[in-house]
């Protein structure tokens, strides 16, 4: 075990360094100048120059590479060029909207899919597991962002029961935080639903198909009390696995879903940054989220090792 | 499982019945909605108007300051004299005045704030605007004499800027995320990409103002978001709408007021003289013709938008009208491509900066174009690159911009400008006025420059960006034109 | 082996292919002909709603929605027929070759993909299109390099298993170089499971154009494209709704199409094989 998970540490470690070099390289190339865009178009050749030396942009791209990962490896995510604030304190106040916007994502989605996929396969081959297999492939099929679109279209602008979008802080208690991410949730909640109630369908069939649970069945033991002894608990061992990948997934999606329902979170962040050529919170923020999804990657590997009995591949 | 469901319906239902913020209107409090957030507050380090928006007049004060016409009235100098040569300017300024964080305002402050935007480690953004400083002195805590190299026409004008915010020596570097300055508001929080919040300044010099006890600024990027905001009450007021073709669903509610205002902001679709085949003045001029400018103003801002055919303001004493000098007519514009050499038209590459009436406006003009054969390729463009690549660097062949300082015609007599365009007969009338003060022959003069130009058909000259406002019937004190970036909310109150 | 001839046709082959067949129909129909040029803008009659005249309505600049959707789906299905051909291309051989070469090979190609995989692909599609600026070959390329990443992965765990069947192992005892037995014996076996992931892929990347264009980072005008379209529709929605409705409809029933067709054909070609990665773009 120890060693299994000195490997997946030091992957994680090659992981995240190659994702900086990437990201470092990326931008060094990116075009657009930081300086000449916060001055504007009368700005002069000295005080570009004056601005950029406060940046730290006159230094060669190498001293740059390592005073940015020593700092990101000592706790320092250094300072944004345009708002002047700490990079950390910025990404800490979108996480606020990013992190639970995919955590609800995460509850409508298991909320929705579970119960389907053992529905679907408690009636396999009947009506309600073709309607549960049809929600699947629409799901699949439906672009998020049209599906925020729609819902926005039916519940902000036809019943103008939420607004089409926007946050208001959460200094403005949970209540109006909660409602205006409630749309956002069940667009990116809804759509993932679809892959995991298809998951849970097909991991329920192959439970049901094992040997123990046909013995069970056998020894006259009702089918609900299979589910709930047998199935149940075994299903989760991969339903866990999916749900775990599915949170670069989200995300992913997240980013897209912000911009659908322009909420202030990491997406909007990043989109922003790159536009203005903050070129720190950049790479700050695009390092955060590699280093959740890897993260997230690393603890359900571990679960698995720890849950599944049977022995592992070697990949 | 299924309590989660039930749950999160229970959820859903509890929180869709919560009170918008519209439920509590506060007569002493106006939400306004601004398109951009700024990237910080202080002025005097940024050229973002966002910047301005907030704090112009709110927070910060200068010397002078600009009204909603665009006129030059007291700031912080209650009056001031200039010397018969227009060299020296005395400014005397106003008494009692704090800062925000109880430090007292005097004539070292605007040495200081002086000194500071011309200095060395300037990252002032309007440099330039102080570049004719020769000493600032302080002859006594109230009076300040400002002396130039040479004169400078501008120079009252520019003083009332945000840009020479007279900011205080013990707050200067943290102004941009706790901003201290004297004005009738102080900052009181800022919700990172959602608002800033505004409190009155009890110990401001004048008891009556402001009326207002909040002020929220909140920030809005998307159109229908804007839209959707001010018609649930969520906004009170959004000076600059981005969102033109929802003005008429507005007009037709009699809850809000609609007020179509305007800009210093000449659009141009910018030609590259000094590129081939833009470097023909009959390429030019077939461009001119081949562009409905009309379809451009409909397509990109609903309408709203007032033809120019120069470089120069409507509203603004001097203008000229050049709109007829080419009118749409393809076939005209063909006769001069092939006289030109193109008859069968040519290839160019349009880059387009983010606003959306470059982007859609770009959309319209490439079609235009290829009824007479100039196939465009469209290339949008983020601020960064397009201000390194195309302003700074003069790598393009077309773009569309807006150009918001006032009275900036004479940007056409910079060699080193965008445009590439040199006229010794434009050089010949900037020259003359910049010796001339009468303002009748001003005004003249103007008129001849517009003249050059359009001829000329250095660019083709597309129309005045609008300022489109809405704000609910009952709220009285909001500009209604915008002579530089600004929100002011000194004098606004509801009714 | 099961032969594929004695089954009925699966159902969902039969509509996938159906919707298939309407798509590319559609596409290229709109080579030759659609009701007004896709580009022609008339301002006079912008955001005019279904009529007989304009079957979809007309957006802001008085466009056809009918032909933008139309010449939007050629351009959907290039951008996504490039993304997967170069992923089959570059992603294929490489796969083929860790299990053939095995060793560092192998090691080198497992990693890489795993980078791939790390980032959430909407993320790499931003920073791509970011650095070499929107367009339809950029996001060619941000989508490329994820199936390039998907088509290693299946090839690789698709021929190992065949790399381990009796017939090829006796195929490279009997002295056939690495090479040959890999052309000759492994991917014949494993084309099934690639047709299968295309399709699929296919869907995918048909998905991700739209999620590109809709952010602004994809197909750029005056080329339409069915998430560009959305996006404007977005700004509209007040005053003309079904602008948001039609292309968003088609992107959807054309992933439903491709899918449903992966589905019919991983159950024809071999019932046994697992679905493909169903990767996606969010």
């Amino acid at each position: 075990m120890t060693a299994f998970l000195g490997r997946r540490l030091l992957t994680l470690g090659l992981t995240l360094w190659l994702a900086s070099v990437v990201v470092f390289v990326v931008l060094e190339v990116l075009p657009g100048d930081p300086a000449l865009l916060m001055l504007g178009v009368d700005a002069r050749p000295d005080t570009l120059a004056a601005l950029r030396a406060r940046m730290g942009l006159d230094q060669p791209a190498p001293v740059r590479y390592l005073a940015w990962t020593g700092g990101l490896l000592t706790g320092d995510l250094g300072t944004s060029h345009t708002y002047g604030v700490p990079v950390a304190e910025l990404i800490r106040d979108r996480l606020a909207v990013t992190a639970p916007l995919t955590g609800l994502a995460m509850l409508v989605s298991m909320a929705t899919a579970l119960p389907l996929g053992l529905l679907a396969a408690s009636r396999r081959g009947r009506p309600a597991d073709y309607g549960v297999m049809a929600f699947s492939q629409l799901g699949v099929a439906v672009p998020n962002f049209w599906f925020g679109i729609l819902l926005v279209l039916w519940f902000s602008i036809g019943l103008g029961w939420f607004d089409a979008g926007g946050f208001p802080g959460w200094s403005a208690g949970i209540g109006p935080a909660l409602k205006s991410l409630t749309l956002p949730a069940l667009t990116l909640g809804l759509t993932e639903a679809a892959i995991l109630a298809r998951v849970t369908r097909s991991a329920v069939l192959d439970i049901l198909g094992e040997d123990y649970v046909r013995t069970a069945r056998a020894k006259g033991l009702s089918r609900s009390a299979v589910m709930r002894r047998h199935v149940l608990r075994n299903a989760l061992i991969p339903i866990t696995t999916i749900v775990g990948l599915q949170f670069a997934f989200l995300l992913g999606g997240a980013i897209v879903v912000e911009n659908v329902f322009f909420l202030p979170g990491l997406g909007k962040l990043l989109f922003q940054a790159i536009s203005q050529r903050d070129l720190i919170v950049v790479k700050d923020a695009v390092m955060a989220l590699a280093a959740m999804v890897v993260a997230v990657n690393l603890i359900v590997d571990v679960l698995y090792a720890l849950i599944d009995p049977r022995p592992k591949a070697a990949s | 499982m299924k309590f989660l469901s039930v749950l999160l319906a229970a959820g859903i239902v509890a929180t869709a019945m919560a009170p918008g913020e519209a439920a509590a209107q506060d007569r002493g409090r106006i939400v306004i909605g601004m398109q951009l957030e700024p990237p910080h507050l202080d002025p005097t380090a940024g050229a973002a108007a966002a910047i301005d928006e907030v704090t112009y007049a709110n927070l910060f004060e200068s010397l002078t300051r600009i009204d909603e016409r665009g006129d030059v009235v007291p700031g912080l100098a209650e009056r001031w004299e200039v010397s018969g040569d227009g060299l020296t300017y005395t400014f005397h300024l106003r008494g009692g005045v704090k800062y925000h964080d109880g430090t007292a305002f005097d004539a070292a402050d605007v040495r200081f704030a002086l000194d500071r935007a011309r200095g060395d480690g300037s990252v002032n953004a309007q440099k330039g605007y102080f570049a004719a400083i020769k000493t600032v002195e302080t002859p006594d805590p109230l009076t300040v004499k400002v002396t130039l190299a040479r004169p400078d026409g501008q120079f009252l004008f520019n003083m009332g800027s945000n840009d020479a915010a007279i900011v205080a020596p013990e707050s200067a570097e943290t102004n941009k995320q706790r901003p201290v300055g004297t004005g009738p508001f102080k900052f009181d929080r800022w919700v990172s990409g959602d608002r800033v919040v505004l409190m009155r300044n009890p110990d401001f010099r004048d008891p009556g103002t402001p009326k207002l006890k909040e002020v929220v600024f909140r920030f809005i990027s998307d159109p229908a978001a804007q839209l959707n905001a001010v018609r649930s009450g969520d906004v009170d007021a959004f000076p600059n709408l981005g969102a033109t073709e929802s003005l008429p669903i507005l007009e037709a509610d009699k809850t809000f007021v609609v007020k179509v205002g305007t800009t210093e902001g000449e659009t141009v679709l910018a030609l590259n003289n000094g590129r081939k085949p833009f470097s023909d003045v009959r390429i030019r001029r077939a461009l001119a013709h081949a562009v409905n400018r009309q379809d451009v103003i409909d397509g990109a801002l609903f309408g709203y938008g007032t033809p120019i055919g120069s470089h120069f303001a409507p509203h603004r004493a001097g203008y000229v009208d050049l709109t007829g000098l080419y009118p749409h007519d393809p076939a005209r514009a063909k006769d001069l491509l092939a006289q030109a050499g193109y008859p069968n038209g040519f290839d160019a590459v349009i880059r387009l900066p983010p606003p959306v009436y470059a982007r859609r406006g770009g959309e319209i003009i490439a079609a235009q174009l290829a009824e007479v054969g100039v196939r465009l390729r469209i290339e949008p463009m983020e601020w960064a690159p397009w201000l390194e690549q195309v302003f700074k660097g003069r790598d393009y062949d077309m773009t569309i911009i807006s150009h918001v300082e006032p009275l900036d015609i004479d940007i056409y007599n910079r060699s080193d400008y965008y445009f590439n365009y040199h006229s010794d007969r434009f050089a010949a009338v900037m020259d003359e006025l910049s010796r001339t003060v009468e303002p009748e022959r001003r005004a003249v003069l103007y008129g001849d420059a517009q003249q050059v130009i359009a001829e000329d058909g250095v660019n083709v000259f597309l129309f005045q960006l609008p300022k489109a406002g809405v704000w609910r019937a009952g709220l009285t004190g909001l500009w209604e034109n915008s002579p530089v970036p600004a929100n002011d909310v000194t004098a606004v109150s509801w009714k | 082996m099961r032969r594929p001839g004695r089954r009925p046709l699966p159902v969902n082959l039969i509509a996938g292919a159906v919707l298939t067949l309407l798509l590319a129909g559609m596409a290229l129909v709109s080579l030759v002909w659609t009701p007004y040029p896709p580009e022609a803008m008339r301002i006079a009659i912008r955001l005019q709603p279904p009529s007989a005249a304009h079957w979809l309505g007309t957006d802001h600049f008085g466009r056809d929605i009918l032909s933008m959707i139309m010449t939007g789906a050629r351009n959907s299905l290039a951008v996504g027929a490039v993304a997967v051909g170069t992923g089959m291309a570059v992603g294929v051989p490489l796969g083929l070759a860790a299990t053939s070469f095995g060793g560092w090979t192998d090691e080198t190609v497992g990693r890489l993909t795993d980078l791939t995989f790390a980032f959430p692909a909407v993320l790499s599609a931003i920073l791509i299109t970011a650095l070499l600026g929107p367009g339809a070959v950029n996001a060619i390329l941000a989508i490329g390099i994820f199936n390039v990443a998907v088509f290693a992965r299946v090839t690789r765990g698709a021929a190992r298993q065949v790399a381990a069947r009796e017939f090829v192992r006796a195929a490279a005892a009997l002295g056939r170089g690495p090479a040959a037995v890999t052309l000759v014996h492994v991917l014949p076996n494993i084309s099934g499971t690639l047709i299968v992931q295309a399709t699929i892929s296919f869907a995918v990347a048909i998905l991700a154009e739209a999620g590109l264009s809709y952010l602004g980072l994809g197909i750029q005008p005056p080329a339409p494209s069915w998430g560009k379209m959305l996006n404007e529709a977005q700004t509209f929605m007040l005053l003309r709704p079904t602008l948001a409705i039609f292309p968003g409809l088609t992107i959807a029933l054309s992933v439903l199409g491709l899918n449903l067709l992966g589905d019919g054909l991983r159950d024809l070609l071999d019932p046994r094989l697992r679905a493909g990665v169903r990767h996606r773009s969010s």
